[in-house]
């Protein structure tokens, strides 16, 4: 009996590729983005889509992988205090990851539906919860253009409660942060490094223009796979 | 002229507490309040003024262009002060001070509508004058005995102010402020409208680290706006005298 306890665990153990010694931390890179950095305009310009991907994008993960090894350091000595102090790098560069990720997802050129309106059940479900789209829109840049200092602005989907919602989020965290069974469907960033360079201090036109791409396609597979 | 007499005589009970400003007039014209008869109905309504830069909005070009000047004044200075006298006219928070909007909206934590305004646009007039054409260099005097006394040196000192300017996540200010109660400086970093003032410390010094204070000029590049603000535009004598009208 304690021999086959014995050799289970073991097994176990090397299936999970467990090693006592060193267990190494994920990295994480750069996601591509599905499209060319200017296929976005006039919406959003070339410029300030290979800045905001190549740059701010890149440092969230550069740091987020640099704050994972020090936690891992820091785990692995039994550092309290130090674990502690990387959450917030850990918060705020993981959920910059999160969210950029998300965003170039639900971006999409003109000519690949970019600004089509949700058919299927997504379209319904705003149609019940929110009574238009025009609404979503409207409620979603009110928040954007409220939004004091730096956050996104999102469009969920309460898994549990099987119900939409409008939430912001300040920062970079994410949209888990205001409740835990949230799932993005849509995301606007509305830090001003998203549009400052084009729309400068004039946050609602950009918020007005976003919609022109925003990729309804994606949030109805996010939706539809969440009411499975 | 009657106008004009009745602001000089009622903006001198608005002067401001000692501590808080520079020496330079220009802050002072700030923290007064200009007053307008309403035409006709004889109400006195308070309203702030949105005061121009202590110099030419190019004087700091190439370090912080002129069309930098022209957003960050003309547009984000311009606007928080705009919509800050629209929401406080005609409401119990009309005709106080500057500083006491900013104590009394920011409601110990909880901060009421107004707050964001009264205090973006304090931050804001205190930002333009902390800078100078040909700034930078290194303080002297007063200032650098207690810098070199409470941090240990000066290049200590802008180690530290320079990671709280790039580790502010998201908006936000960094400052070099004087504390009271400790009669001692200190490096403190605050995010979105927050400054010193709602901690109760005295603000000597401060870098704007909004992206749209250096987004024109330096895109990403947040550390490289710091280190030129430190090299190139620094005002030391404002630092200076506030230190002195702090200690007085």
């Amino acid at each position: 009996m304690a021999l086959r306890t014995i050799i289970t665990k073991r097994t176990l153990a090397g299936a999970l590729g467990f090693r006592q010694q060193h267990r190494s931390v994920q990295t994480f890179s750069l996601p591509d983005l599905p499209y060319d950095y200017g296929a976005l305009e006039p919406a959003i310009t070339g410029e300030i889509m290979q800045l905001h991907h190549q740059k701010h994008h890149q440092t969230y993960i550069t740091n987020y992988n640099k704050a994972l090894e020090q936690l891992h350091e820091a785990i692995t000595k039994g550092d309290t205090p130090t674990v502690a102090k990387l959450q917030s790098a850990i918060k705020f560069n993981g959920g910059g990851h999160i969210n950029h990720s998300v965003f170039w997802k639900n971006l999409a050129p003109v000519r690949d539906g970019g600004g089509e309106p949700p058919k299927g059940s997504l379209g319904s479900a705003i149609d019940i919860h929110f009574g238009s789209i025009e609404a979503v829109i409207q409620n979603m840049n009110a928040e954007g253009a409220a939004l004091q200092g730096s956050g996104w602005v999102w469009l969920g989907m309460d898994k549990e409660l099987k119900r939409l919602v409008i939430e912001i989020t300040s920062n970079q965290d994410p949209l888990v942060i205001k409740g835990p069974n949230l799932v993005p469907l849509l995301g606007i960033d509305v830090w001003e490094h998203a549009y400052y360079l084009q729309y400068k201090n004039v946050k609602p036109d950009y918020l007005k223009n976003i919609w022109k791409v925003m990729n309804w396609k994606y949030a109805s597979e996010v939706y539809e796979k969440e009411c499975r | 002229m009657a106008a004009t007499a009745s602001a000089n005589s009622l903006t001198s009970t608005f002067l401001p507490r000692q501590g808080v400003y520079g020496s330079s007039h220009q802050s002072i014209q700030l923290r007064t309040q200009k007053f307008a008869r309403k035409a006709g109905s004889g109400t006195i309504t308070a309203k702030f003024e949105l005061q121009p830069p202590p110099y030419p909005m190019d004087a700091l070009e190439p370090h912080m262009s002129s069309r930098t000047f022209e957003f960050h004044w003309g547009k984000h200075h311009r606007a928080y002060v705009d919509n800050l006298n629209k929401q406080i006219n005609g409401t119990e928070l009309d005709g106080k001070t500057l500083e006491d909007l900013i104590l009394v909206t920011y409601n110990k934590g909880a901060p009421l509508p107004a707050f964001n305004n009264a205090a973006q646009a304090w931050n804001h007039q205190f930002f333009w004058e902390s800078m100078k054409p040909n700034g930078g260099g290194e303080p002297s005097g007063e200032l650098l005995e207690l810098i070199n006394r409470d941090f240990g040196s000066y290049d200590t000192f802008v180690k530290e102010f320079k990671a709280a300017a790039a580790t502010q996540f998201g908006s936000g200010w960094a400052w070099l402020a004087y504390k009271p109660e400790e009669k001692k400086l200190a490096v403190v970093k605050t995010p979105n409208a927050e400054n010193p003032l709602v901690l109760g410390y005295t603000p000597l010094l401060t870098i704007d680290v909004w992206e749209h204070a250096y987004y024109l000029d330096f895109q990403n590049r947040r550390p490289d706006y710091i280190s030129i603000f430190m090299e190139k535009l620094v005002s030391w004598e404002a630092v200076s005298s506030r230190l002195k009208a702090a200690t007085a």
